[in-house]
């Protein structure tokens, strides 16, 4: 495996914290915006930048794999896209230490990558990348435990998903679990857009908050900026995949996925 | 998970006193098989795998369900199937040659046990919808057969690339009542197949079953399909000891039972089912046989994909490979972790055979016993077929998973639709053969 250099202090992000920076904006009596961005798209730093400068609180970067199983048709695409690129986690992460955008990064992956890079290489490759959460849909509650370790060890955020399956008893392990945010799941199903908002995204954010103080963040199934006020109704916030990546893709431009993250933020402030 | 950790496998027929059984038995804590295994699912999805290991545990220790089960195996899909002994290969070869005829069970292979197992289960916990991969088609066509039986959805998903190579499959499927729907990404086989039935199931939960098709997958999934293959090697064990006689289980000679148990392994099921017979026996040795281009334990490491931590082919990123194997029911990168740890303890050793051998030994089969394979199950003859001079003399099973009809049109694209009864395999067009694929001596 070709080696990362992991030195102290790295990626100019570093230091920002997901937890920080979502609560306070959230304090301030705002709603939290977070898109997601494929990692290893040509120029996908800009974009990183873009959405910084369109108003996000904090940006997501998928690091692409193989078998997305969590993800629908625009991630799959563009995480294919990425792999012929020739985007290796390694790749993106070198690259991330590059971005310097003020507000705190994430990565979404998938379990075989991060167990393959080693769980503790792994932390500390993020945070001298300066990124400071990861989210990783294919290691629950049950799993999570050597990672979690790990990230906990290297002072990185791990962001749990809590999904409208589970019972209270659950959602509250999940929720005690979590750092950084809770990855609201809004309903049953993959990445994707959807016409109309779920029933039960609103159902499902309301038992959410009634069990935690973190920051519960919306993903799976918003896409557009009305779907997000109304789910904010409820929620602290809300990810935003597909709809900004199909964006990025028909355009062939990463600043177009700032300004359809601009139409989200601005929505979302005015309520 | 469900506290199931100390609970015995013994079921109705093991009695409540049995002894826990030592290899083979329960996974322990979440799924694993020594350090394989596992829950690696979105979170959507870990209640959902939690009720199923509950219903499973309580249905099997329910003797109304086994028995239910048990009458659909014998008056539905024809079990027990037969031991053949192969008199002429096995004179070729200079063994004792076996065949356990999984290739007569209803629609054609081993799946059926499986796929009625979890069909029941699906009924009793009420679920109005079958989800399947598939790969060759044969689990698709079981799992599409049981939906048609207990009158059930089915929707099967199958890579693009397998849906032109098992034609004939599709269709069955179609005819028997299932929606078949292409897999159109990544490599378009078994392993795009399985991420889009989990994509599927991660949307539909509240009403459908996924029926997956081999030992892998999350747990309980490896556990349960290999449970409801467990018939394979119990029937094989006592079907041999009947036939080889002898009760002595200190003479090797009377032991009643066979030197080497062998089966293909793609997810692993067949494989599980027949070894699972004989494991606790440490002089049977067994032997799974993967495909040259798909070896996920000769060729890989262990990775996490498909909800399961197991050994995988995979670059050096973390990335799976694609195999590339002649069957369609063999092209999966991965492999079930209780093969993964049954490998790592040395109780099962893994080879691999390539297509060229697998072609010769399609056709020696075929040949020498009347009996034409499916090229899954060719591969485990393939392996004896070259390896029999080191089993010289000793007795040999070989699980023969599934028969050869829905290979039989592949076949005539590679072989030519002239082929020529006195015509050797080893004499193929020359883009076809390969100088040690005639490794069994001569062929009329
Ligand atoms: C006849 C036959 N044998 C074997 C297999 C491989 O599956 P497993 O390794 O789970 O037995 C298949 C899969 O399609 C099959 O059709």
């Amino acid at each position: 495996m070709n080696a990362l250099n992991i030195t102290d202090g790295g990626g100019s992000s570093s230091g920002l914290s997901l937890s920080v920076a979502l609560g306070s904006h959230i304090d301030a009596g705002g709603k939290c915006f977070v898109p997601y961005l494929t990692g290893g798209l040509p120029g996908w730093q800009t974009g990183v930048a873009a959405a910084a400068e369109a108003g996000a609180q904090a940006v997501e970067i998928g690091i692409p794999f193989s078998d997305p199983v969590m993800d629908g048709p625009v991630i799959q695409a563009s995480s294919q896209m990425a792999l012929d690129g020739g985007a290796t986690p390694v790749s993106i992460l070198d690259e991330a230490r590059s971005i310097d955008v003020g507000i705190p990064l994430a990565v979404m992956t998938y379990a075989n990558l991060v167990y393959r890079f080693g769980y503790e290489r792994f932390a500390h490759a993020l945070v001298s990348s300066g990124i400071s959460g990861a989210i990783l849909p294919d290691i629950p509650l049950e799993e999570v435990g050597p990672w979690a370790d790990a990230a906990d060890g290297a002072g990185v955020e791990t962001v749990m998903l809590a999904a409208p399956t589970a019972d209270d008893d659950r959602l509250t392990r999940v929720v005690e679990r979590a750092r950084g945010f809770v990855y609201t799941v809004g309903l049953l199903g993959i990445t994707g857009e959807r016409e109309s908002l779920a029933a039960t995204a609103k159902v499902i954010a309301r038992r959410v908050k009634a069990l935690t103080d973190k920051p519960v963040l919306v993903g799976v199934g918003v896409s557009t900026p009305a779907q997000a006020v109304e789910v904010c109704e409820v929620a602290d916030g809300v990810v935003v995949g597909s709809a900004i990546v199909r964006r990025i893709i028909e355009t062939g431009s990463q600043e177009a996925g700032g300004e359809l993250v601009a139409e989200f933020v601005t929505a979302l402030a005015r309520g | 998970m469900n506290g199931s950790e100390s609970r015995q496998d013994d079921g109705p027929e093991g009695g409540t006193n049995a002894e826990p059984r030592k290899i083979m038995g329960e996974p322990t804590g979440i799924g694993r098989f020594g350090d394989f295994g596992g829950l690696f699912v979105p979170e959507t999805l870990v209640p959902a795998l939690q009720e199923l290991d509950a219903a499973f545990h309580e249905a099997w220790a329910d003797r109304s369900f086994r028995d239910e089960l048990d009458d659909l195996l014998r008056e539905y899909a024809g079990r027990p199937s037969p031991l053949t002994e192969c008199q002429r290969l096995g004179e070729q070869l200079g063994i004792r040659l076996f065949l356990k005829r999984e290739d007569l069970n209803h629609t054609g292979s081993h799946k059926i046990n499986n796929v009625l197992g979890q069909a029941l289960l699906a009924k009793r916990m009420g679920k109005s919808r079958l989800l399947a991969e598939t790969g060759a088609g044969q689990h698709g066509v079981a799992t599409a057969t049981a939906a048609a039986l207990l009158d059930m959805e089915c929707l099967v998903y199958m890579g693009e690339v397998d849906m032109a190579r098992q034609e004939l499959n599709v269709f069955r499927m179609r005819l028997l009542g299932a929606e078949v729907t292409p897999a159109v990404s990544g490599s378009r086989t078994l392993k795009d197949a399985v991420n889009e039935a989990m994509r599927d199931w991660v949307s539909t939960v509240e009403y459908s079953h996924y029926c997956l098709g081999s030992v892998m997958g999350p747990h309980p999934y490896p556990y349960m399909v290999r449970e409801f293959h467990r018939v394979i090697g119990d029937e094989a064990a006592a079907q041999f000891a009947e036939r080889v006689g002898g009760s002595d289980a200190n003479c090797a000679e009377l032991s009643g039972l066979p030197d080497v148990v062998v089966a293909c392994v793609g997810g692993g099921s067949n494989a599980a089912g027949i070894f699972s017979g004989f494991a606790e026996h440490p002089s049977v040795e067994l032997i799974g046989v993967e495909p040259a281009g798909g070896a996920a334990i000769g060729n890989g490491v262990p990775g996490i994909v498909h909800g399961m931590l197991s050994y995988l082919k995979q670059d050096e990123f973390g990335q799976v490979q694609e195999a590339e194997s002649i069957s369609a029911g063999l092209d999966y990168p991965g492999v079930g972790p209780e093969h993964s740890h049954l490998s790592d303890i040395g109780r099962a050793r893994y080879e691999s055979v390539t297509d060229d051998e697998v072609i010769d030994a399609f056709v020696l089969l075929s040949r020498t016993e009347g009996i034409i394979p499916a090229l899954e199950s060719a591969h485990a003859i393939a392996w004896v077929a070259r390896e029999h001079e080191q089993l010289k003399g000793r007795s040999v099973i070989v699980n023969l998973s599934g028969r050869g009809d829905k290979d039989v049109a592949q076949m005539m694209d590679i072989m030519g639709s002239t082929l020529d009864g006195h015509t050797s395999a080893g004499e193929r067009p020359a883009d076809h053969s390969s100088a040690d694929a005639n490794t069994t001596g001569e062929r009329k």
